[in-house]
């Protein structure tokens, strides 16, 4: 079974976010918090309280990999969620000088 | 001389006070909603259909606004207004869709009140771009300027936007209902046989103006050609035989499930005599002085969208011919990119947003401002939006052309290619829309780019291909000559190739050509298949005419021949 990470939106302004590993809401899947099967079923429960406070909205689970340390997602759809348009590397979270540094 | 600014010339409807009122009601009332969700006072499933009835999706990676442009026509101050909403509260460009709409992708929620405020101010909006109501009516992107139009169809799109408009009965329809008309019986510019309701404008022995009636066309899981369900509907008949088709739907349309919700369902399931009955049935019950269309509101609509006045020219410039004469580039773009006029010494420009390599729709704030300029200065100050995902300046005189070319030129908007192989229909597909199985952009870049060069696309002639990301068919790959329809599997990104499609009046669905193929493979794919056809055609022979002559065979086993 692949690892899991779990995303959403912010309400506010629809960033996507993944849970992060001190149970807050991060920009950057580098740092999401990363789960096997079971305990990502028990996360997303809890990350449900998040849509019920109404600070998130749209909360699933991604399928992820560790790759450099850090996790990145299996699908495409999710790859370029975390990144942005592949064919505008000026916008989303991938024009970031932060990402553009650890590219 | 008087100076008379160019906008009140500009082929729009001018909103009255009630329209105003009604708008800033309306954001009002938005503004309200969303601090209510902010606080927690409105749950997500509560808030939702109140965001999506104001044109707010959430998509990919934010928000994504979808604003009204009505029959994709545009004066320069909204384009400007739209320019600047971009670079505001976006990242400073814009997306034209096929239904002549412009979307707006990182917006956010708390932002949205303002948006609407500032769309308000130039007499524009969201509202119906999403939902289960009738959406934007769109139209011919030459219309009041093609030699082959019939009436002018924007005053219908007008009277049918304003009578559906928050027309309590059309506002939970079993699902979303898309209206198009067509200038011209002679060549349909705006895919009238691919929507619900389709209408060719056309005048009768008498010199009366009526409509040919399509109904229930459409793309998607399940792509139909919309039947025709009345020769001759006579102008006053118009909104009371709407109305009935509408009123049947309602009734009638499955809303058990959602992939058969279409009114194309309904007519093919309830088979096309049965159909037109019921239809016949009620619209002889309401026909009558409510529904009937007074032709004095059709003068008065009509009135907004009076010709300008053109100036009398000579038919042809010479100073347009000797430019071209001189400037190769100049010329083929006049050749690819500029149609007559109905006004002699006048010509419509089709502003190309595809270059090769570039995201077909995409535009930048600076562009738009640059656009809303030349409009102001060649086309008194009016910009068309085209299903097919470019601009039109309609109203242009033959001896500006030149200057009008250097100055779209010097902001990357002179490409030669309009309604070539490189003028590509594409969704925003899985780079911006979470709806989408597939990247359809990287493809359409891919093949512009392949086939870049001009003398190559001129050869090549009259051949359309068409990009959807997913089975929803936003880049309508069911009608093109090539289509290409985006497909997952196993997570990764594939390609089925459809040939055959047509969106004109003799629409045709395309046929899968065999198994999907990776984004490479279906690249090379579609040039052997264009290949092959430049082999086989005959002389002055359409891509779509080789293709009856032949049969797919050939093209299959081109398409898929190993390297």
């Amino acid at each position: 079974m692949a690892l899991k990470a779990i995303t959403a939106n912010r309400l506010r302004d629809g960033a996507v976010v993944w849970l992060g590993q001190k149970g807050d809401w991060v920009e950057r899947i580098d740092a999401a918090a990363t789960y096997d099967e079971a305990g990502a079923a028990a996360a997303l429960a809890q990350a449900q309280q998040d849509e019920a406070r109404n600070l998130v909205v749209a909360i699933y689970t991604l399928d992820v990999e560790i790759l450099d340390g850090a996790p990145s997602p299996l699908r495409t759809k999710e790859r370029i969620r975390a990144l942005g348009p592949s064919v505008r590397a000026d916008v989303g979270k991938q024009a970031d000088p932060i990402a553009r540094a650890a590219a | 001389m008087t100076y008379v600014h160019p906008r009140n010339h500009a082929g729009i409807y001018h909103y009255d006070e009630l329209d105003r009122q009604f708008v800033r009601e309306r954001v009002e009332q938005f503004r309200f909603q969303v601090e209510r969700r902010l606080k927690g006072e409105l749950s997500e499933d509560e808030f939702k259909p109140l965001r999506l009835m104001n044109g707010l999706y959430l998509q990919l990676h934010a928000y994504m606004l979808r604003i009204a442009i009505p029959y994709g026509t545009l004066a320069s101050h909204q384009l400007r207004g739209l320019s600047e909403i971009a670079r505001r509260y976006d990242k400073g460009y814009g997306h034209f869709t096929t239904r002549q709409n412009l979307q707006l992708n990182w917006i956010k929620l708390e932002d949205t009140p303002d948006i609407l405020g500032k769309l308000a101010e130039i007499d524009m909006h969201a509202i119906q771009t999403s939902g289960n109501c009738v959406r934007n009516v769109t139209t011919d992107q030459f219309a009041g300027a093609a030699p082959d139009e019939v009436v002018d169809p924007r005053v219908y799109a007008e009277i049918l936007r304003q009578w559906t408009t928050i027309h309590p009965e059309f506002t939970f329809l079993p699902r979303k209902f898309k209206i198009a008309i067509s200038a011209s019986g002679e060549a349909d510019r705006a895919a009238v046989r691919v929507h619900d309701i389709g209408l060719v404008v056309k005048k009768n022995a008498e010199g009366e103006t009526g409509f040919e009636v399509y109904v229930g066309g459409g793309l998607g899981r399940t792509p139909f050609i919309a039947p025709k369900t009345r020769g001759w509907l006579p102008e006053e008949d118009l909104i009371a035989y709407i109305e009935a088709v509408l009123r049947v739907y309602n009734q009638a349309g499955r809303r058990d499930n959602a992939f058969k919700a279409r009114i194309k369902i309904l007519v093919h399931e309830t088979k096309l005599d049965k159909f037109i009955a019921l239809v016949e049935d009620e619209f002889a019950r309401i026909r009558g002085p409510k529904f009937r269309l007074d032709s004095a509101i059709v003068e008065a609509i009509r009135s907004h969208f009076a010709p300008p006045p053109f100036e009398e020219l000579p038919p042809a410039s010479d100073l347009a011919v000797r430019r071209r004469a001189d400037d190769a580039a100049f010329d083929a773009w006049v050749r690819t990119n500029v149609r007559d006029h109905k006004a002699p010494g006048h010509a419509s420009v089709t502003i190309s947003l595809k270059p090769a390599g570039g995201v077909p729709g995409d535009i930048s704030s600076e562009q738009m401002d640059a656009v809303a300029d030349l409009a102001d200065r060649h086309s008194f100050g009016e910009i068309r939006v085209t299903h097919e995902q470019n601009l039109v300046l309609a109203h242009v005189k033959q001896d500006d052309l030149y200057a009008l070319w250097q100055a779209l030129s010097a902001v990357g908007l002179a490409t030669a290619n309009a309604g070539l192989i490189g003028d590509i229909i594409a969704c925003p597909g899985l780079d911006y829309c979470s709806l989408a199985n597939a990247r359809s952009i990287p493809i359409a870049q891919a093949l512009s780019e392949r086939f870049a060069d001009p003398a190559k696309q001129a050869e090549i002639g009259d051949l359309k291909i068409k990009i959807s990301g997913c089975i929803n068919a936003c880049g309508h790959h069911h009608v093109g000559a090539i289509g290409i329809l985006g497909v997952d599997k196993k997570g990764e990104e594939f390609y089925q190739i459809t040939v055959g499609g047509n969106a004109e009046l003799d629409a045709s669905i395309g046929d899968i050509l065999g198994p999907a193929l990776t984004a490479d493979e279906a690249v090379d794919a579609v040039e052997r298949i264009v290949d092959r056809y430049l082999e086989r055609r005959q002389p002055g022979e359409r891509f779509l005419a080789t293709l009856a002559r032949l049969g797919q065979a050939p093209f299959k086993e081109t398409a898929y021949a190993a390297d």
